[in-house]
């Protein structure tokens, strides 16, 4: 869990951050949401002091972060950034295994972390472990850039635009696997995004900011259904709802019950925003869901308009 | 930078430089060989040499790597301490200074500074650090501020010191381009250290000034010969070196 509290920064007379007062919940993903200049990245550096706040403090677990060197404080903290920043001259392995030799952990320990965490990331260590940053594609390059922050197992990793600099194949896959090791592992996760579809769809919780004080603090479906100011909803905009349903597979809307006559079919992973495009697209109000030939259920268009059980 | 060639387009290149020209320069250095091959042209009488040649050699040979380990003692550290964040005026003030280094006639420098250390050994040295501080100081900072950003927030980030990110980042990153910046050095002042011959410091300066007083091109040309294959064996072998290097990072 990490607690800020009255956090401020401020460069001369301009104030980048104020008055912040914000709880990070242990164990889930939390975007940091935002127009470019809000002060979400500043606030992002601030909890590994990279920046150093001006005012206000930030608790780790209940402990301050001060009363730790910097250096100490960051290698307990896995950093994931936007331009990704392998060690070009650094074998993959060597590059995972940073954080882990920072600490003087032992090399055969470390040896074994490195290939569990390339499998981790969805990488064949027999076949990654060796190469080179210049060698892998963007996509790869960013999933050794994770492995790397989870190397030293930290409780907390942080996250600048992780998957801005992706093309939007590799980005989508790569925010699947990282939803699905963040629901294996459980880390507590602060993710600075500016991309809505994202946050909406990792977010466990969403942090909206503006102008370097939060705007507003819930789950997706709050800024969506409960919007704090005018702000928010505009910020959000009006496709919101099918932004959120984008990023949920219909089967989280199912309701057991017969088949209706003549519904269309649809597989269960198929996202939410798909399935209501299928319904406008053949004219019916409801779908046959089905995992593979097996029967689910069904899901009418008044079931996508709640707010889902993902 | 070589750092971002592909490695197969580096290893292809043969490096037939790095055996050619020692063993020329090996074999213009048999007793003889040379007198064979230059006295035929006519251009004037060359005997036996005293102090012999390879003598002459090693001395230049001498002067040019002493000055190479001094300018990287001084160059390498100077270039770290203005890289560092913060330090863009003194940057801006070493690059002046060193640029002016090379500006400043090398026969200027040497003059001046007999006064001071007297004949011999002592004003070359000098002359050939002030001069050979240029290309190392320029490319290790080029090659330090080249590093990218985005590896060094990361290094930051992950809790590497300053100390950590300089020795396990920076410099292995930048080494490559301050290799280059050597080899240029070295091979300048093979070429500079001849000059030192008119201030007594030897080297294979000696035959070419001797030469040029007696009238007799066929010492200049044995000189000029020896100091260029000398210049080729060293820009060869640390061509090796560095290729080495930049297959490495």
């Amino acid at each position: 869990m990490i607690q800020v509290e009255h956090l401020e920064k401020r460069y001369g007379d301009s104030v980048a951050v104020q008055d912040l007062n914000l709880t990070f919940p242990e164990g889930q993903l939390t975007a940091l949401l935002g127009p470019s200049g809000c002060g979400k990245t500043t606030t992002l550096r601030m909890i590994n002091r990279l920046i150093e706040p001006t005012g206000g403090r930030i608790l780790l677990g209940g402990q301050d972060t001060r009363i730790l060197k910097p250096e100490a404080l960051r290698r307990s903290i896995g950093y994931v950034i936007q331009q990704i920043g392998l060690f070009p001259h650094l074998s993959v392995a060597q590059n995972v295994a940073t954080v882990p030799d920072l600490l003087g952990r032992d090399r055969r320990a470390t040896a074994q972390r490195v290939d569990e965490l390339l499998d981790l990331v969805g990488l064949d260590p027999a076949v990654y472990r060796g190469k080179r940053p210049a060698e892998l594609s963007g996509g790869q390059a960013q999933r050794v850039g994770v492995a790397r922050a989870l190397a030293a197992d930290p409780p907390v990793l942080l996250m600048d635009e992780p998957f801005g600099a992706l093309d939007p194949l590799a980005r989508d896959r790569l925010q699947d696997a990282f939803r699905d090791i963040q629901r294996r592992l459980g880390k507590t996760v602060v993710m600075v995004t500016h991309d809505i579809d994202e946050a909406l769809r990792l977010g466990d919780r969403v942090a909206l900011m503006r102008a370097g004080r939060l705007e507003q603090f819930g789950t997706p479906d709050d800024l969506i259904h409960r919007p704090a100011s005018e702000f928010v909803r505009d910020f959000l905009g009006e496709d919101a709802t099918l932004r959120q349903l984008a990023g949920r597979p219909v089967s989280a809307f199912v309701r057991a019950g017969l088949p209706s006559p003549g519904a269309p079919r649809v597989q269960a992973d198929l996202n939410a925003r798909s399935a209501l495009s299928v319904m406008l697209r053949e004219g019916h109000d409801t779908l046959e869901v089905l995992r593979g030939e097996e029967l689910l259920g069904h899901v009418a268009w008044q079931d996508l308009r709640g707010e889902g059980h993902a | 930078m070589t750092a971002t060639l592909p490695a197969r387009k580096r290893r292809a290149r043969l490096p037939w430089g790095a055996l050619l020209w020692p063993a020329l320069l090996l074999l213009c250095l048999l007793p003889g060989v040379l007198p064979a091959l230059i006295n035929p042209l006519n251009l004037g009488e060359v005997g036996a040499f005293d102090p012999p040649l390879w003598r002459l050699t090693l001395t230049h040979l001498g002067l040019v790597a002493l000055s190479g380990v001094v300018v990287l003692a001084l160059g390498l550290p100077l270039a770290v301490a203005v890289t560092r964040p913060g330090w863009d005026a003194p940057r801006q003030l070493a690059e002046t200074l060193v640029g002016l280094g090379q500006t400043v006639p090398t026969f200027a420098i040497l003059a001046l500074a007999v006064p001071a250390l007297g004949f011999g050994w002592a004003p070359t040295l000098l002359g050939l650090i002030v001069y050979g501080l240029v290309p190392v100081v320029s490319n290790a900072v080029l090659g330090l501020s080249g590093v990218d950003r985005g590896v060094l927030d990361a290094a930051r980030g992950m809790g590497m010191t300053a100390w950590q990110r300089l020795w396990r980042v920076e410099l292995p990153l930048a080494r490559p381009v301050i290799l280059a910046g050597l080899r240029t050095s070295v091979v300048y002042n093979v070429g500079t250290a001849t000059v030192g011959a008119a201030l007594g410091a030897g080297g294979l300066g000696e035959p070419i000034i001797n030469g040029l007083s007696q009238q007799n091109t066929a010492l200049v040309l044995c000189g000029a010969l020896l100091s260029a294959l000398l210049a080729l064996t060293l820009d060869a072998w640390l061509g090796l070196i560095e290729r080495r290097a930049g297959q490495m990072s």
